[in-house]
């Protein structure tokens, strides 16, 4: 079955090796793995979805655990939760046919960010199968595409989840918003 | 550990220190008074501040050695053993012994240098990415660039490696930062306390459930493994067993957790265990699994292991809990600390069972098979090994430190060597790593100088490590080593015949003549050839002032015996031939 981990890990050098390379020894294959700054100071929030059987779910987690620099992990499994995918799809497209390509991306929800005279960007944020369903639509005509980049999922539990790991650390979120690490007071560069 | 050390450490005010002082004063802080290690170019700074510190350094000849010396250091001392080694090769050579210690949950502390920072990444001269390399051998390892990120590190693989279920970590010092100055501040670099694993969890309703279990069981089994001796929890098993009236089956590493002479010992169980310990666990309708992690050495085929009994299993690694084995109730916490809420509960006597009448199916189906008194035997003329451990044995007064290599001299020692005690028999169990017996014996001996202690090892295991003799001239210290000699890798020999039709390709060894490579060292020894000088041979070693090595030259072609093949059921063994003159022990 799929399973999907939401993980926080210290935001160090090495984290996602040790993570990587957990699901390696076990011979797992990592169908998604998206990371990312959570809302906790020094703490990256990482979604990984892989294909493994329904007992593995709680070695996985129990191992994970294990990795000294992995502060919480949720096995969201069946539970109710939004998922999220980021899909950049760019496309061969003159003046001439895009206005096709224009209705489909209204129908899908999606929007074209990026327009030059031979091709078109779509970006595309849903559920798997709605970005599988626009692919599938775009290969089925004419339009060539020349490049996918998909985000892997993103996923978050629906309702109030604290996770009692999270709980204990008690009000590092809050202390996320009043002080500001050095990363972030830096500024992002845009 | 070391309280008086850290006193020592933290009275002192913090002072401006090389990041190299710092390893040393950080060591001494954790109470460190011996290390194993060898110098090298990216550690030399570390090196050179040794002499400023109050802690015995020993040089080894390979750095596998220094891992294992370490490893044994700990086993025996249930304290951290710390090895040292240089970057590039030094450190590729300590990943043996760190997997060896991985495998069998052995708390060590492996100090590497890498070289400068600046030159990371470029394929300096000696560097190699050991943290990368030992990321899946390690519970957890450490780069440090910074000299003032030394102590913490240090003192976080410290608690690493001591708290739930044990390990190996490495930290790895790039040369400038040993050069490099710091605030040393021993106090302040104390790690944040320990985080327990999240899923460990002894909840009233397991509790319960188990306690139901127990006094409903009628053939019950106590399957203890090293968990009972790395939790420290012999009294409270042994509690448990009186109490209840259940016999316990031990594992390889669990040897010495339970005591060999007690009326509720089984002994060993697994592919070379007894035949009436693994038949009582395939009749069992209870297993209580104590601190062990149901290996494929202990159930053979999964599909059959014990299918009639409900399993209970009180383990600290969360992850080691329904792996192999699905268990009807998972106690997960420390061993000790479980027992200890369990124990009140359990009802004095065999509950409602007849418990006397499953122990005594036990006892009658040892009946066959058990011939333990091989002293009884005739001299036939031949030299078993079995004699030579079994007269060990009884000459030392199972006093002894045994550490053993590995093959078919490490089963016999399991069988015929009797522990009473804990960290009596070190091992290495689940690596299963040859060359293991003479370096950590050298570091079983650095943490208990006033114990007796004997190397048991093959002639192949032997020749993997022998350089380490040199190691026990040089410290002038005194073990007994007993070479169990065949002329061939004996186990594979054995799978060989048993398994690959006797073609021994590749098993047949030819050994340098053993004494004399001893003396070579300055080291005595003897060749031992018939059964009747094993004993005068044994006390002549233990009488000799410093290290004796028995060469034993032992029956070429005799197996371990019961055997279960790799990937079949508990119950299918393979007997000992009944010609044979050692029938059925």
């Amino acid at each position: 079955m799929l399973h999907t981990f939401v993980a926080y890990v210290e935001d160090l050098p090495g984290v996602l090796t040790r993570v990587a390379s957990l699901f390696r020894r076990l011979n797992i294959n990592i169908n998604s793995l998206t990371v990312g700054r959570s809302e906790r100071v020094g703490l990256s929030r990482l979604t990984l979805v892989c294909e493994a059987s329904a007992e593995a779910g709680h070695r996985i987690r129990a191992s994970l655990y294990k990795l000294e620099n992995v502060v919480d992990v949720d096995d969201i499994a069946q539970a109710p939760s939004v998922t999220r995918e980021l899909a950049l799809i760019k496309i061969a497209a003159t003046p001439r046919n895009r206005s096709g390509i224009f209705e489909l991306v209204e129908v899908f929800r999606a929007r074209i960010v990026d327009l030059a005279p031979e091709s078109l960007t779509i970006e595309m944020t849903g559920v798997e199968s709605k970005i599988e369903g626009l692919i599938q639509v775009l290969n089925e005509g004419e339009e060539r595409i020349l490049e996918i980049c998909r985000s892997g999922k993103m996923t978050m539990r629906r309702g109030h989840h604290t996770s009692s790991v999270l709980k204990a650390m008690g009000a590092d979120a809050d202390q996320a918003a009043e002080e500001p690490t050095e990363d972030s007071a830096a500024g992002e560069p845009e | 550990m070391g309280s008086d050390a850290n006193t020592h450490a933290s009275n002192n005010p913090p002072a401006r220190l090389t990041g190299a002082e710092i390893v040393w004063a950080t060591l001494v802080g954790e109470g460190v008074t011996d290390v194993f290690g060898y110098p090298g170019g990216a550690i030399l700074p570390v090196y050179d501040a040794l002499r400023k510190f109050p802690i015995h350094h020993v040089l080894v000849r390979h750095e596998q050695g220094a891992a294992h010396m370490a490893d044994g250091y700990a086993r025996a001392s249930g304290k951290v053993g710390v090895a040292i080694a240089t970057s590039g090769p030094g450190a590729t050579n300590l990943v043996t012994g760190i997997a060896t210690a991985m495998l069998d949950s052995i708390p060590i502390v492996c100090i590497t240098g890498n070289v400068s920072s600046k030159v990371l990444g470029t394929d300096a001269f000696q560097e190699v990415d050991i943290t990368g390399i030992t990321l899946p051998v390690t519970k957890h390892n450490f780069l440090i660039s910074r000299t003032e990120e030394i102590a913490p590190a240090i003192r976080y693989a410290f608690q690493i490696a001591q708290t739930g279920r044990p390990g190996p970590v490495l930290v790895d010092i790039t040369k400038d930062a040993q050069q490099g100055t710091a605030i040393f501040d021993f106090a302040a670099a104390k790690p944040r306390p320990h985080r327990p694993h999240p899923m460990l969890n002894v909840e009233e309703h397991g509790l319960a459930q188990a306690v139901e279990l127990i006094r409903n069981a009628k053939r019950p089994v106590i399957l203890a493994g090293h968990g009972v001796i790395e939790s420290g929890a012999e009294e409270q098993v042994r509690a448990l067993a009186e109490r209840a009236q259940i016999p316990v089956a031990l594992t390889l590493l669990g040897l010495g957790g339970f005591p060999a002479s007690h009326p509720l010992n089984l002994g060993m169980m697994g592919m070379h265990g007894e035949a009436w310990v693994n038949h009582a666990i395939q009749e069992a309708d209870l297993l209580i699994a104590c601190g062990m992690r149901f290996d494929d050495r202990v159930t053979g085929t999964i599909s059959t292991y014990a299918t009639k009994a409900k399993k209970i299993h009180i383990e600290v690694d969360p992850a080691e809990v329904n792996k192999n084995i699905k268990v009807d109730v998972a106690l997960i916490g420390d061993l000790r600390t479980v027992l200890e809420e369990l124990l009140p509960r359990i009802s004095s006597g065999h509950g409602g069972r007849d418990g006397s009448a499953w122990i005594k199916t036990i006892e009658s189906s040892k009946g066959a098979v058990a011939v333990r008194d091989i002293k009884n035997l005739p001299d036939s003329g031949h030299l078993y090994a079995a004699h030579v451990i079994h007269d060990i044995w009884r000459i030392t007064g199972g006093n002894a430190i045994l550490v053993t290599d590995v093959g078919q001299h490490q089963m016999w020692a399991a069988q015929y060597y009797h522990h009473e005690r804990p960290r009596t028999l070190i091992t290495s169990g689940g690596l299963g790593t040859m060359g293991f017996a003479l370096p950590a014996a050298i570091g079983a001996k650095f943490a208990c100088p006033d114990r007796e202690v004997w190397v048991i090892a093959g002639d192949g295991g032997f020749q993997m490590t022998a350089a380490e003799l040199s190691t026990i001239a040089q410290e002038g210290i005194k073990i007994n080593i007993a070479i169990i000699n065949n002329g061939y890798l004996g186990m594979v020999r054995q799978w060989q015949e048993f398994f690959y039709e006797r073609n021994y390709e590749a098993t047949p060894l030819v050994s340098p003549d053993f004494v004399k490579l001893a003396d070579a060292h300055g080291i005595a020894g003897r060749r031992v050839q018939t059964r009747s000088e094993v004993a005068s041979a044994v006390e002549e070693a233990r009488s000799a002032p410093g290290t004796f090595l028995l060469n034993f030259m032992v029956e070429k072609e005799d197996s371990v015996y019961p055997m279960i093949p790799a990937g079949s059921s508990l119950h299918e063994m393979i007997r000992r031939p009944e010609k044979d003159p050692l029938m059925e022990t």
